[in-house]
């Protein structure tokens, strides 16, 4: 354990970003197999910080983190959706008398919660297509108070039906099912890498319509996501091999098609997802595999990497067996950004969307 | 338009036949081919946005291409068809190079425009464009054993309704059409148009008129697209077709000048391109559906306003003669121009200068305004370089005359101030050709001319076009660059090695910012001859305290390594993607991505143009080749003293390079980081409105 805070604090020297505090928090998480409190224990202090904040400028104004944490603690929605959430809730609450003031309101709100986990992609996304929405909805100008809020707070949770299965005409996640199912081939091997649940539900959906196909998913650090991934497809029964995500190369032979989630979608049409989706798309672009991304709109982030390191730092802990020597600098990210060039097409809730046609929604959703 | 309808008829599909093919041309081939010359490799200038015109002919030929009046030449049939007054104005060659930026302006200005160009059109070059015609013509017919029948079908519209009707009876003759057809068998389609314009009854009359016994197949096609053009008219709008057609008989006669063509579509345009396309490449689109006539006419009026105009081929020679007359300023062309390059204009560097300065105080009212003649000046002798530069120069000079512009009697302002707008570019154009980013400003400029209401005052309408235009500067330029400058300073971070090349001037605020951000970094400055820009910029880094490196292009591959960025400008992101910008720019750009590193191109959205270009040939600027030859301090240098002499020597200077996207990971504009496939959506989603934001 010493010798681990020792590393951690190395870490933190390096990157700047992870802490003792944050390491031994998330060890923490890691014995509790409770990995959805990463975050929040990542940021407790901040947390703090915030509130203090928050309180000290308003007296009595809700933490919209709590409502954050409370709406994404349900399983079926996603982090963008739970922000917009969050958000439509501080409209609720807001006390504003203007429009304008609900709009500052809101930006607080959203810049505090960007602020708690600057890392995650789908939460900022999320927060500016709300904030988008809200000062691009030219109506409110003319507006009172009390139409305007009651417009933004039925948009919110339109929203929120996107990714909540509300009904199966506006899910996101199941238009992208039904748009993607046709891909998969009946007889086809498919790699996946992470757990996603849009593929899975796209890999579900193209099961329950008939056709026979086999998945491979990808074992290995930091998360233990293919366990997961695995696990959930043979509970539909589907036929399942699982590999370490060292071996995708050597598997990419046998292999169709590569199907892949993503945490974001940016810009130049490339994803951000779980580290090794960009070693999986070189693999299979080098043999000349197709590699499938399905992931929702309300993920299309404004961000545009030109390398890795572009990327803001999500750090994780990752274990290695025995001492290291200090020396020795573990590399923490748990994600990497796949380049458009690598990647076939996107599902999407928009359509099935070639990269370069992520660049035209967004310029259309933000400008 | 025309490119889709031709590939279905494209005979062998396996074969793309370029240039000046004829379909058949190898069944009923005669023993005596046409000379290469007579063929005359004809560049279809007239509506495809960039024709690559590399010349096809390397033999130099007596009768050819120099001396046929290229683009389309119009079939004399045609005037004997129509008979034309003698008087009825030709602009054989004119062309004013402003209207390439004319292109959206609105039609009535550039009606008026033109008229003006018919005008002082003079008729003996008519004579001279119908008698070469005449004689190529000949030539081709001789060569290609084609009866006479052919022309003397044409002669009168009574015969093309005989082709018409014995269309059915000749389909044996389809093979035996020898590859001149394509010419002589178009024009009766021209005159079917009419006769269907004209008696919607026409087309499918079904009376046996047995005069003419052999058609081609273009004809046959002509007919058939006649007779869907009566049906349609006969249906619809065939109470308007009548009225028009008088209208269309005189507008054919005028269509007949390659000047109308490059103005697009009128109503009788496919008309138009259906007797002259054959000529240029017989085997597509020998007639163009004229059942396109029947659309609405306010519809071909807009799109006649989208399609734009192409710009003055300097290859031929017709047109540049008429340029020439029409030009304030004297100019001697280049001895030994790059054969490759023929198309742009090729003058001797400094000639214009006398004859601009000792016209300075002459009093003309066709005389520039002295603050255009001044930025004139400037471009010519290139004090003010730079797409921002130049574009702010030319706006801020065009503020200075409309401030000084009083209506004269009788006109209307914006008619007028069109038309002097126009005068002055081209005055603008013949000092150094514009850039991409100027012709977007002006055409800004006369967009705003045309939409003045009316009603308007003469006082409040220079008002709000001065206003206009500084908001188009502080909007479009200034804060656009600050803008620029905010997006691109994220992407730079400690330990960098960022790599620009020549000189811009966005470029040079993203470094000075990040620097005065705190951001540790270095820069490496690439040159190239013979303007050695990036001498300016290295010593404006140096005197913020900025790191540089300085090296030339020459060593571009080995400056890479271990550069992080490159930041580049450009003078304009065409709309698929390719950046067209100063030449050396494609060189880094390539280098860059051979090994990996982001290159990126500051871009203000103003510069951007919906054009797509392939190449750096079809349009370029070529610079003073003496800049080349000689070595500046360098004495020992001069073996290539007297290089005009030589006939074997040409020596180019090119000003500009098309990087392809490929070689580009981002641009970044005003309005954010886009990757370079999304050019197309910034300019359909901000130029729906122009420039209103």
């Amino acid at each position: 354990m010493k010798s681990e805070e020792e590393i951690s604090r190395r870490r933190g020297e390096v990157s700047g970003a992870v802490t003792y505090e944050w390491l031994t928090q998330a060890e923490a998480a890691r014995f509790h197999k409770d990995p959805d409190n990463f975050k929040p224990l990542r940021a407790s202090s901040l947390v703090g910080q915030q509130q203090q904040r928050l309180s000290d400028e308003r007296e009595g104004l809700f933490s919209v983190i709590d409502e954050f944490n409370l709406w994404r603690s349900k399983p079926e929605l996603a982090e963008a959706v739970a922000a917009i959430k969050a958000l439509t809730a501080v409209i609720q609450r807001s006390e504003a008398t203007t429009m304008m003031g609900l709009e500052i309101d809101l930006k607080k709100a959203s810049e505090a919660l960007k602020a708690w986990d600057e890392t995650s992609i789908s939460l900022s996304a999320g927060c500016d297509l709300f904030m988008r929405y809200v000062t691009r909805t030219s109506a409110l100008e003319y507006e009172d108070i009390v139409a305007g809020k009651a417009r933004l707070i039925e948009r919110g949770e339109k929203f929120g039906e996107i990714s909540l299965k509300a009904s199966p005409r506006t899910n996101a996640r199941q238009t992208i099912a039904l748009l993607g199912k046709d891909f998969v081939q009946d007889g086809s091997t498919i790699l996946t890498h992470g757990c996603s649940r849009v593929v899975l539900a796209l890999l579900k959906l193209a099961a329950s319509n008939g056709k026979h196909f086999h998945v491979i998913c990808t074992e290995g650090r930091p998360k233990n996501s293919g366990v997961e991934m695995a696990n959930q497809l043979l509970s539909a029964k589907i036929p399942v091999s699982l590999i370490i995500d060292s071996a995708i190369a050597y598997t990419m032979e046998k292999v169709d098609m590569v199907l892949v989630g993503a945490d974001g979608v940016v810009e130049s049409g490339g994803i951000i997802n779980m580290i090794g989706t960009y070693q999986a798309a070189l693999v299979a672009h080098s043999m000349s595999k197709p590699v499938y991304v399905a992931a929702e709109s309300y993920k299309f982030a404004r961000m545009y990497p030109l390398d890795q390191r572009d990327l803001p730092l999500a750090p994780c802990y990752v274990h290695f067996p025995g001492a290291l020597p200090e020396s020795v600098i573990a590399e923490v990210s748990t994600r990497d950004y796949t380049p458009p060039k690598y990647l076939t097409l996107l599902f999407t809730d928009l359509g099935v969307l070639t990269p370069s046609a992520v660049s035209d929604e967004l310029i259309q959703l933000y400008l | 338009m025309e490119t889709r309808r031709g590939a279905r008829m494209v005979i062998d599909p396996k074969v793309r036949q370029v240039g000046f093919v004829t379909p058949g041309s190898e069944l009923g081939r005669p023993a005596a081919p046409e000379p290469p010359g007579a063929a005359a490799p004809v560049p279809v200038v007239a509506n495809s946005p960039s024709p690559v015109i590399i010349p096809l002919l390397l033999i130099p030929d007596t009768s050819s291409l120099r001396t046929t009046p290229l683009p389309v030449p119009s079939p004399p049939s045609r005037r004997v068809v129509a008979a034309p007054p003698a008087d009825d104005s030709m602009p054989l060659g004119s062309y004013n190079p402003s209207d390439a930026i004319l292109g959206s302006s609105q039609g009535s200005s550039e009606r008026t425009g033109n008229n003006d160009k018919h005008g002082s059109a003079p008729t003996d070059s008519l004579a001279d464009m119908s008698l070469s015609n005449a004689s190529t013509l000949a030539i081709r017919l001789e060569g290609l054993n084609v009866t006479n029948d052919g022309i003397s079908n044409v002669l009168s519209t009574s015969t093309v309704r005989s082709a018409v009707a014995a269309a059915p009876t000749s389909v044996e003759h389809a093979f035996q059409t020898s590859s001149g057809q394509g010419i002589i068998g178009s024009v009766p389609a021209v005159s079917v148009d009419m006769a269907a314009a004209a008696n919607p009854q026409a087309g499918i009359d079904p009376r046996p008129m047995p005069l003419k016994d052999r058609t081609s197949k273009a004809e046959r096609r002509a007919i058939q697209e006649a007779q869907r053009a009566a049906k349609a008219a006969a249906k619809g709008v065939g109470t308007d077709i009548a009225a028009i057609a008088d209208g269309n008989v005189a507008n054919e006669v005028k269509s007949s000048k390659p000047s109308s063509q490059k103005k697009g579509l009128s109503e009788k345009k496919p008309a138009v391109f259906s007797d002259k396309k054959p000529v240029v490449s017989s085997d597509k689109k020998p007639v163009v559906s004229s059942d396109k006539k029947s659309a609405e006419k306010a519809s071909e009026k807009d799109k006649r306003k989208d399609i734009p105009a192409p710009r003055m081929q300097f290859d031929d020679e017709q047109r540049v003669a008429k340029a020439k007359r029409r030009s304030l300023i004297e100019q001697t062309e280049a001895k030994n121009r790059v054969e490759l390059f023929r198309h742009l204009p090729q003058f001797l560097h400094g000639t214009q200068l006398p004859s601009l300065e000792s016209k300075f105080f002459h009093e003309d009212p066709l005389h520039p305004h002295p603050s255009v003649f001044q930025v004139g000046l400037q471009y010519l002798t290139r004090e003010i370089v730079g797409g921002n530069a130049r574009c702010i120069a030319m706006l801020m000079a065009f503020r200075d005359m409309i401030n000084d512009y009083s209506t004269p009697m009788e006109k209307t302002l914006v008619r007028d101030l069109t038309a002097k707008i126009n005068s002055h570019v081209s005055f603008l154009i013949t000092c150094r050709p514009i850039s991409i980013s100027m012709g977007n400003a002006i055409k800004f400029l006369k967009t705003r001319i045309a939409s003045l209401p009316v009603t308007v005052s003469e006082f409040e309408a220079k008002h709000s076009l001065i206003l206009e235009i500084d908001r188009f500067i502080q909007e479009k330029i200034v804060f656009a660059d600050n803008e620029i400058v905010k997006h691109a300073v994220t992407k730079i971070r400690d330990g960098d090695v960022l790599l620009t090349h020549g000189s811009s001037c966005v470029v040079e605020m993203i470094l000075v910012r990040a620097f005065e951000l705190g951001k540790k970094f270095q820069v490496v400055v690439i040159d190239s001859r013979p303007r050695l820009e990036g001498k300016g910029l290295l010593r404006r880094l140096l005197g913020k305290g900025l790191h540089c490196t300085y090296t030339h292009i020459n060593a571009a591959s080995y400056a890479m390594q271990g550069v992080t960025r490159v930041f580049l400008g450009a003078a304009s992101v065409l709309s698929n993607g390719t950046v067209y910008s100063r030449v050396g720019t494609a060189c880094v750009a390539m280098v860059a991505h051979a090994l990996g590193v982001p290159v990126m191109i500051c871009c203000e959205t103003y510069k951007f143009h919906e054009r797509v270009q392939l190449d750096s040939i079809c349009s370029n600027e070529l610079g003073d080749p003496d800049a080349l030859v000689e070595v500046h301090g360098r004495k020992d240098v001069y073996s290539l003293r007297g290089w005009a002499d030589s006939k074997h020597l040409h020596v180019l200077n090119l000003m500009y390079d098309a990087t392809p996207a490929d070689y580009v990971s981002m641009i970044i504009t005003e309005l954010g980081m886009v990757p370079p496939t999304s050019v197309p959506v910034i300019l359909r989603e901000y130029r729906k409105v122009p420039y209103v934001m």
